[in-house]
């Protein structure tokens, strides 16, 4: 009796072990693929059946790529972009999620009501106009017109202000027992509270902004100006048939955050555990 | 003036300060376009980025259109192809991954790979693997599908990468609700004699249904809006272009390739009419079968 259900648990365990082995080559193999095939000629990626490892080891569809797109520019924008993205998001969430959570003020059902409609309509009904005031300023192609949409979070807003919520009254009190006025309390009392949620609502900002395809299509066409994301779909109108090129580009568009992923797996999937949902 | 009042005044005039960046951002950024995109899509295009109103003639061109309908097909197509697979397969991977296993961690981390890889760069990849000549998959079946060309199959071929892309993020978030399951429950089955089988559907899922229910909702509005996948894996000159436009991609396209912003106002204010429409079914349907008491 013991042995056949000590039988029966070493057969589930191994069937889970089964199903996360072949998931995992699911999941990892087109990027296997991609590192191989960049290394690879055109010839070579043509060859049917297709050879697993690259004859020889080719650099020279990274070249190429590094020649036909301004990958330096594409990682600075890209960059600047994700940080001044979070930056706004985190400080001014902050700002705005503590007034909602914690402090009295008229007016302040409307006001949150504003955060509310943000996040129930999706991001491309704002697209066009907030195209069209950055063009008629003569901003596009810069990295302000990167950043502009994410000037300020209505979902970061409310994700904090929950977090807030969280806390109890009684620590803000008395901190003002103490004498801090209200922007005291916030910034060395409250806020330091909340670097759980600040940091997830930092990773959550920057996935997004780096995975963003439409809007730096649309903003910046000038290539000098251009994200990792839209320099990859210019790419594709390049070398439609040079895969090995597409594959080397991708390869490279693609390395810094998974750098940055393989050293904070922990925080990137607790942060977007947190925030999940949006 | 007392003390308590004075103390309400600094802290509304606080409270206005800290808001402010965000209301003003939100009115700029968001109010004022949201405003400006139902008047655009009220108005006839002109030369030099100027606009007339025009009445509703947009929208009466928009439901004329059969490329229009089209895109309603192919979205609605995307949706049914993607949402329950790919949900069904989260929970799968969810559950698996709430078994107490070694490399539990890892297998976690792998399945979310995708989300921080750039969607374009992912369907790159998978335009490569899917490719008629010389694509791994078509060698592997040794047969010659036409993934990307064939206007029967483009749309499935789409619907594969965005399951797998979405998988690990929608197993992270059904994970969180799993843990928040108390032991006990299961203890107290097992006790019973009730079969794995058994507390999968009388406890797990029952207890799981409300951050099933968030994840449904959050996957059927960013499939009804997906653009991104579709756009970079089906270029303008694709014969099965109108197969695989999504209403985002319609919307893109009209108002940025063919420079017909009115029109493409329109497509967009469909689509959150659309988007409307679903969510409300989903919240009285959920009445059916979500559980909230726990």
């Amino acid at each position: 009796m013991n042995s056949s259900l000590e039988r029966a648990r070493k057969i589930r365990t191994g069937g889970v072990y089964a199903f996360f082995i072949i998931g995992s080559i699911i999941m990892i193999f087109p990027f296997v693929w991609m590192f191989l095939t960049s290394f690879k000629t055109v010839e070579e990626s043509m060859i049917i059946p297709p050879t697993i490892f690259p004859q020889s080891w080719q650099t020279k569809n990274f070249t190429d790529a590094m020649a036909s797109l301004p990958f330096l520019s594409l990682y600075k924008n890209t960059i600047l972009m994700i940080v001044w993205r979070v930056v706004c998001a985190v400080a001014f969430s902050s700002m705005a999620g503590y007034a909602f959570a914690k402090l009295n003020f008229k007016g302040k059902n409307i006001l949150f009501s504003l955060v509310l409609i943000q996040m129930m309509l999706p991001s491309q009904i704002f697209i066009t106009p907030q195209y069209q005031m950055l063009a008629k300023v003569g901003l596009t192609n810069t990295i302000f017109a990167l950043v502009f949409p994410g000037l300020v979070s209505a979902f970061g807003t409310f994700f904090l202000r929950q977090a807030y919520m969280g806390i109890p009254d009684e620590i803000a009190e008395a901190a003002y027992l103490d004498g801090c006025n209200q922007w005291q309390t916030f910034i060395k009392v409250m806020a330091p509270l909340t670097t759980a949620s600040m940091a997830a609502l930092a990773v959550f900002t920057a996935v997004f902004a780096y995975g963003d395809l439409m809007w730096p299509l649309i903003v910046n066409t000038d290539l000098k100006m251009m994200t990792l994301s839209s320099g990859l779909a210019t790419l594709r109108g390049q070398f439609n048939t040079n895969f090995p090129v597409m594959m080397a580009g991708s390869l490279l568009a693609m390395i810094p955050m998974v750098v940055l992923y393989l050293f904070f797996q922990k925080q990137f999937i607790e942060g977007v555990a947190m925030t999940g949902g949006k | 003036m007392t003390k308590a009042s004075k103390h309400a005044k600094s802290e509304s005039m606080w409270a206005y300060i800290m808001v402010a960046p965000t209301i003003i951002g939100l009115l700029v950024l968001n109010i004022y376009p949201l405003i400006d995109t139902i008047k655009l899509s009220f108005s006839k295009t002109l030369p030099f980025g100027l606009y007339e109103l025009k009445g509703v003639q947009n929208y009466v061109q928009m439901f004329a259109s059969p490329e229009f309908w089209r895109a309603n097909l192919n979205t609605i197509y995307f949706c049914v192809l993607t949402v329950p697979i790919g949900i069904l397969l989260s929970l799968v991977v969810a559950v698996m991954l709430n078994t107490k296993i070694k490399g539990q961690t890892a297998f976690r981390a792998i399945f979310f790979l995708p989300m921080v890889v750039a969607p374009a760069a992912v369907a790159m990849v998978w335009k490569w693997m899917f490719n008629t000549e010389y694509g791994i998959i078509n060698t592997l079946l040794a047969h010659k599908v036409n993934w990307i060309t064939d206007p029967n199959i483009v749309m499935i071929t789409c619907a594969i990468v965005a399951i797998w892309s979405a998988i690990g993020y929608d197993a992270v978030l059904l994970l969180s609700g799993l843990q928040n399951i108390s032991k006990s429950y299961y203890e107290a089955a097992s006790l019973d004699g009730a079969t794995k089988l058994q507390q999968f559907f009388h406890i797990t899922l029952p207890m799981v249904s409300p951050t099933l229910f968030v994840v449904l909702i959050m996957r059927l509005m960013a499939s009804i809006k997906v653009y991104d996948l579709i756009y970079m894996m089906i270029e303008e000159a694709n014969p099965a272009l109108t197969s695989a436009q999504s209403l985002m991609y319609l919307f893109y396209r009209e108002s940025y390739v063919t420079g017909n912003r009115g029109l493409g106002s329109s497509v967009v204010i469909w689509t959150v009419a659309l988007i409307g429409l679903v969510t409300v079914v989903q919240f009285i349907g959920q009445k059916k079968w979500v559980n909230y008491e726990v």
